[in-house]
Order: C-alpha cells, then structure tokens, then sequence
C-alpha cells in the first residue's frame, strides 16, 4: 500500500540517524554492492519493467550510468518503483540513494524539501491527450471538462492554474498511478488526461486504439525532468550530476559505446582527459579513473539513450526538440571536463 | 519458659514492595521521556541536515490544486488549511453513511439469516459468506473499475423523467433550492416535532394509567409529513427544483454523487454489513427462546415481541461488537486512496504531503484525526451501550 509506504518512510525520517560526514551516501553504497534507484511505477521509454521483471528506459538508463561510474558494472542497480506521492518521501527518508523518475525541478523542491537536483535528462511540457471524436483542438476549448490527473504532481498544480488563468471550469480526478489516469480516459470516465507531453506519448501506445486519441497543441508549463539526490552530501551530488554531463559531453564528441575504445587512441585531448587517457579527471571524484569511459561504454552517450528509449529507434518516436544538444538547436549543454 | 521476643528486622529496602512500585514506575516513566526526547531531537537534527521546511505555517499558504469534490466551498486558491477541512468532511461523509447504509442492512440481514423460509436464510448466509471473505480492497475495485465502468456516456446517459441521470460521470440529481417562505415549512416541522413529544408523553402516561394504548406511530407520521406539507401548500410551493442539464462536456447544475464516492461507499456498507449481520443474529440467539414463548403467551404479537421483549435484550449483546464495527468501517474507508476519492489520506496525507513536503506534520495531523474520530465513535457508542445496558437493581 502507498500509504503503508508513506508511514514507513516517515518513521525512517524520524529515527534514522545517518551519518553527517560527507561522501557517506557513496560509503554506503560501495558497502551494499549496489545503488538503490528510485524509478516511475510503469512509464515506458522512461522506466518500465517488461514481463522478466528488467527495466528499461531513460531514468533507467541514467542510474545504470552511476552504477558503472561506482562500480565499473552498469547492472549493480537495485530499482525501487515509487508513485508520485511517495518518491521525495522515499528519497529524504534514505529508502532510494537517488531518484530517477521523471521528477520537474522546481524552486520548492530544491529548498523546502531538502533534495537537490542534478541536472536535466529531459526537457519536457505538460500537454493534454483526448479522444478524437469529442472534436475538441485546442486546450482552450476544455471549459467544464473531467481531467485525469497524477496526484502529487506539479501537473496537478499547473492544471489548475490553467484553467483559472483560462477561467474554465475544471472538474479534476487525481489517481496515484498513471495507469489509472489511462483507464479511466478509455474508460470515458474522464475527457481528458493531463501529464508531460513525453509522457502523453508513452501512455498513448498502452491504449487499446492509440489512434483514436491526439495530444493537443498547447504546452503549459516548462517540465525539466532529471534526476535527484538528497541534500547534505556534496561528493555525492558531483558524481550524479557529472555522470549525465559524461554522457552529453559524449555525445557531443561523438563518443558512443561502440566506438569508446578506438576513440581512447584519439588525438584530440577534450577526448582524452574524458576518457581517463591523460590527466587525473576520474579520479578527482574518488573513482576509478576511466568512470567516464566505462559509462558510455556500458550505456552508452545522452542521444544513443534517447533514441533507444524515446526517439527514432523506439516504438514512442519523439523527436529531439529541446533535447538536442546546444549546437544543434536544443538544450541540452554539458560543462567541459578539464 | 523463657520467651524470645525477636526484633523486629527491617528488610532492606530494595525489599520493600511499596518502594519497589514507584521505583519500576519512575523508570518507565523516565525511559519513555528520554526515548521521546531522543526521537524529537533526532528528528529535528535530520530536518536541519537534509535542509527540509518543519512546521505548520504551510497550513495557511495556497494549495494551488482542485478537490473533485468538496462539501465546503473551495478552490485552487485556498489554503491548505482549507484542503484539510475539505478532505476532512469528504472522509466524515463516507463514513457516516456507510455507517447508516452498513447498520440497516446488516440488520435486514442478520434477521433474514434466522428466517424459517428456507431460501431466505440460505440466501442471507450465502451473501454474508461471500462479502466477509472478499479483500474489502478488491470489493472497492469490482465497483468502481468493473461495475460503474460500465456505465453509458454523458451524451448516452440513462435518463429518468428528465430529472434523474446517470451516467459514467456519476449520478446527476437535482438540486433543491429554497424560496423565501420556505422558513414557514421550517417552523411547520418544528411544530410538528414539538407535538409528537407532547403526543407520546400523553399516549405513554394514558396507557401506564388506563392501560390504552394509542396509536403513536402513525399519529406521529401524520403529523410530521401533513404539517409542513399544509405549510408548504399554503406557502405557495417555495422550493424550486435545479435540474442538471447537460452542457458541453458534463451535465451542469444539480447535484452529483460521483461514481468514486458511490463505490468506496457502497463497498464499505456491503462489506461491514456482512459482519453486522452476524453481530444481529447472535444478538437475537442470545435471548432464550423461552422468553419468545412467554411473551406470545401473553397475548402480544410478534412485532411487538421483537419490539419489546426481543431487541432490548439482545440490543446489550449487539452493541458492544458494533462500535468495533463502525470503527472498522471509518478506518477502511481511507482505501478510498486507491480509486480517487478525495478523502483525508488521498487529499491531506497524500497529495497535500507531496507537495509541501512536510511528511511529519501530515501524518502526525492526520493520525491525530483518525485517533479522535475513533475515540469519539467509541465514546458515544458506550454512552449508548450504558443506557441499553441491564440496569442492576
């Protein structure tokens, strides 16, 4: 039971005493032989356990990403999956040693809730998906409409929002599991659902006739979605955070898991220090020195992980948008390594 | 003779009973302070380290999120304060007419379960062994996920005299609206209140004296439908129906009882009345037999042995069993969580928890709640249980 969860984790946070001193998040871990990762409870493309039980999906792949930066084996992951309500909870509490579960960033989550944000894996908006034959095309047009809804979101926040900035009518439905959300759209329960777009998408393909639904043109809200670790333990922080600019940098390098190990002979010095060749940068986090090769040879860099689990290699078929890197019109930039 | 007086030894005081009482006493008492002050502390420490907000100022800043349904007017605008209110009265809701809906029909039940038809009791013995036996959560899910899922839409929707709808949306009823004068059918039925007492003190006093008796029941009824209904002819009809008409997406206007509440309740009432049934029928076995005889010998009928002879007795078995019952059932009702219904663990411990991140102060807020309804059922079930209970003379 969620609640059960929720009670669990609050006991934890009133009695755990953790150790203060930093890079004790990472002593534990390399204790426990594997990382504890806070994942979604059924998103494909994002994480999604198939019928064996094995994840997959880009918050997947961003907690395999730290395993093989730790250990040097991208499979010593031990995924946890959290609804919306419990994941902070989870997170404060020690349950999870990072969250990886299409999380926005926002203000008060960095400074009231005490977790702190590593970076951005996705750049995402929240958008609506409907059923065709109510006619509606735009999300103007939704005044008096039953919305489904994730509870605990900030989805829930910025619908509400809309529709009063709007002055519609909003009659909301707020589930724990987004799979609930989708029945209850099929079912007619509710007009329309409200999510991240990446995430309209995802749950698209899981209804009976995907093509009966469209998602509307309008995007109300900036979603960056990326990974968290609590506050409190800095070492900790540096290695979640640069673990994912590795895998941009990579990819802006033209680094990938194929060809890693022939790049290791490359004259190019930028590719050089990433890859532990020349200079001391792996080791200044306080693991092995050639982390950063072994990552994007495990997992590969930021666009191979896009297009295996959201973009064109992937049944989901996002484009880039956002999510391309700096030089080509997106956002997404990595600081150097030097 | 030589006589030995002892001295009397004083045993060491370690020995001594009384000191031994306050002693274990205190150092329970001083171990339970200590590990509450350690937990406190310890808290404290672990929120000023991971950086997280404590207190309960969020109370009063906005929510920024709406309630599907909310018996106090509310908007994303309120405070969180208010979503406790909201999420409060919503839980209070369920739970009181569950309580309503799981007591009479456990009562029907439990009676038909002592029936002489045949068919009657093997029908109330089946129903009780199927409900109390399911997981109450699945029940919650047949409902809402199988049964009201099958529901038509709001276009399609079943319609009854154009006043009545139901559909997947819920059950569109319409809505009262008082008219001035409508005070004059207030104060008819008050009237009529008053008589009814007046009434059955008169009927109970002619009846201890002349041994009369008088027909109260129907008196009563008479004078509490026919007084008002005069006022509210004479008024000139001041109520006025708001039909739920369907506009857009929905159905605007009346009121609805949307089809998460509808399942949460009908669940809770099915499954608690099931174990109220069995509460009833060993209530009633537990007044002898004899007593049945006895009373029909003296010439009163059967409804009037139930009424007087039966039920006050067995009424002092039921009771007891029944306040763990209705505490069950307001306890159970916070699976409302799982299909959607705005309740207090759902809106309060869970959605408001999320997004203020204070988990400590919502679950405590909430715990104290759930503790306080409780005791209140609990207090009020055995003022009750005083009054039926055998008065020793």
């Amino acid at each position: 039971m969620n609640e059960f969860k929720t009670l669990t984790t609050t006991i934890l946070l009133l009695t755990v005493t953790s150790a203060v001193h930093a890079g004790a998040t990472l002593d534990a871990i390399k204790k426990n032989g594997f990382i504890k990762c806070g994942v979604s409870d059924g998103l494909p493309g994002f994480s999604y356990a198939d019928e064996k039980g094995s994840y997959s999906g880009i918050d997947v792949d961003v907690c395999r990403a730290i395993a093989a930066a730790v250990f040097g084996d991208a499979a010593k992951v031990k995924f946890i999956p959290l609804t919306a309500k419990e994941r902070l909870t989870a997170l404060q509490s020690g349950e999870v040693d990072v969250l990886s579960r299409n999380t926005t960033w926002t203000s008060s989550r960095d400074s009231a809730q005490g977790v702190n944000f590593t970076g951005v894996t996705y750049y995402d908006g929240q958008g609506f998906l409907i059923n065709k034959k109510l006619g509606v095309k735009s999300a103007k047009q939704l005044d008096g409409a039953t919305v489904c809804v994730q509870a605990g979101t900030t989805t829930e926040l910025n619908l509400s929002d809309y529709f009063r900035a709007n002055k519609m009518k909003l009659t909301p439905i707020s589930y724990d599991k987004s799979d609930e959300s989708a029945k209850s759209l099929e079912a007619g329960r509710c007009d329309v659902l409200t999510s991240d777009q990446s995430q309209l998408y995802a749950q698209r393909i899981k209804l009976a006739a995907p093509d009966d639904y469209i998602v509307l043109p309008e995007v109300i809200s900036k979603e960056p979605l990326g990974p968290v670790v609590r506050h409190g333990d800095d070492d900790w922080f540096d290695i979640v955070k640069w673990t994912l600019f590795v895998m941009v940098n990579a990819e802006e390098m033209g680094v990938n898991s194929k060809n890693v190990e022939e790049m290791k002979k490359s004259t190019n010095p930028d590719v050089k220090r990433m890859l532990g060749v020349e200079g001391d940068r792996g080791k200044d986090f306080g693991l092995a020195n050639d982390w950063m090769a072994v990552v994007i040879k495990q997992v590969g860099n930021y666009g191979e992980v896009f297009d295996r689990n959201v973009g064109a290699g992937s049944p989901l078929k996002i484009e880039r948008g956002l999510n391309a890197l700096w030089n080509q019109g997106g956002l997404q930039y990595a600081p150097p390594i030097r | 003779m030589t006589e030995f007086s002892v001295p009397p030894v004083k045993p060491p005081f370690w020995n001594n009973p009384q000191f031994r009482a306050i002693f274990f006493q205190a150092a329970a008492l001083v171990a339970t302070v200590a590990f509450g002050l350690y937990i406190f502390e310890n808290t404290q420490d672990n929120l000023r380290r991971l950086g997280i907000a404590s207190g309960f100022g969020f109370l009063s800043s906005p929510a920024g999120f709406d309630i599907i349904q909310t018996l106090v007017p509310y908007s994303a605008a309120s405070s969180y304060g208010q979503v406790f209110w909201v999420a409060l009265l919503n839980t209070l809701l369920v739970s009181a007419l569950g309580i309503v809906f799981a007591t009479l029909l456990g009562f029907i039940i439990g009676v038909a379960r002592l029936s002489k038809n045949w068919l009657i009791a093997k029908l109330a013995l089946a129903y009780i062994e199927i409900f109390r036996n399911i997981p109450l959560l699945l029940q919650i899910f047949f409902w809402y996920f199988a049964v009201l899922r099958a529901m038509p839409a709001p276009r399609q929707s079943l319609n009854l005299g154009d006043a009545f709808f139901l559909n997947i949306r819920g059950l569109y009823l319409p809505a009262l609206q008082f008219q001035p004068g409508f005070g004059w059918v207030l104060t008819a039925l008050g009237a009529a209140i008053v008589l009814v007492i007046v009434m059955r003190r008169w009927a109970r006093r002619r009846q201890m004296t002349t041994g009369q008796p008088f027909p109260v029941l129907s008196t009563s009824l008479a004078l509490l439908i026919g007084l008002p209904l005069i006022a509210f002819w004479l008024a000139d009809a001041p109520l006025h129906w708001q039909v739920p008409e369907l506009q857009g997406f929905n159905f605007r206007g009346g009121l609805v009882i949307i089809p998460e509440m509808a399942s949460l309740l009908l669940a809770l009432s099915i499954y608690t009345a099931a174990f109220i049934a069995e509460i009833v029928r060993a209530g009633i076995q537990a007044v002898s037999h004899g007593q049945t005889e006895a009373s029909l010998s003296l010439g009163l009928n059967f409804g009037m042995t139930l009424r007087l002879i039966i039920l006050p007795q067995a009424l002092r078995v039921i009771i007891p069993p029944m306040t763990n019952q209705y505490l069950n059932l307001t306890k159970n009702s916070s699976l409302a969580a799982a299909i959607g219904y705005p309740d207090l663990v759902a809106t309060f411990a869970g959605t408001t928890l999320n997004q203020t991140g204070q988990a400590i102060e919502c679950i405590a807020i909430t715990m104290a709640v759930y503790l306080t309804i409780s005791l209140l059922i609990s207090f009020i079930m055995n003022e009750y249980n005083r009054r039926v209970a055998l008065v020793e003379r």
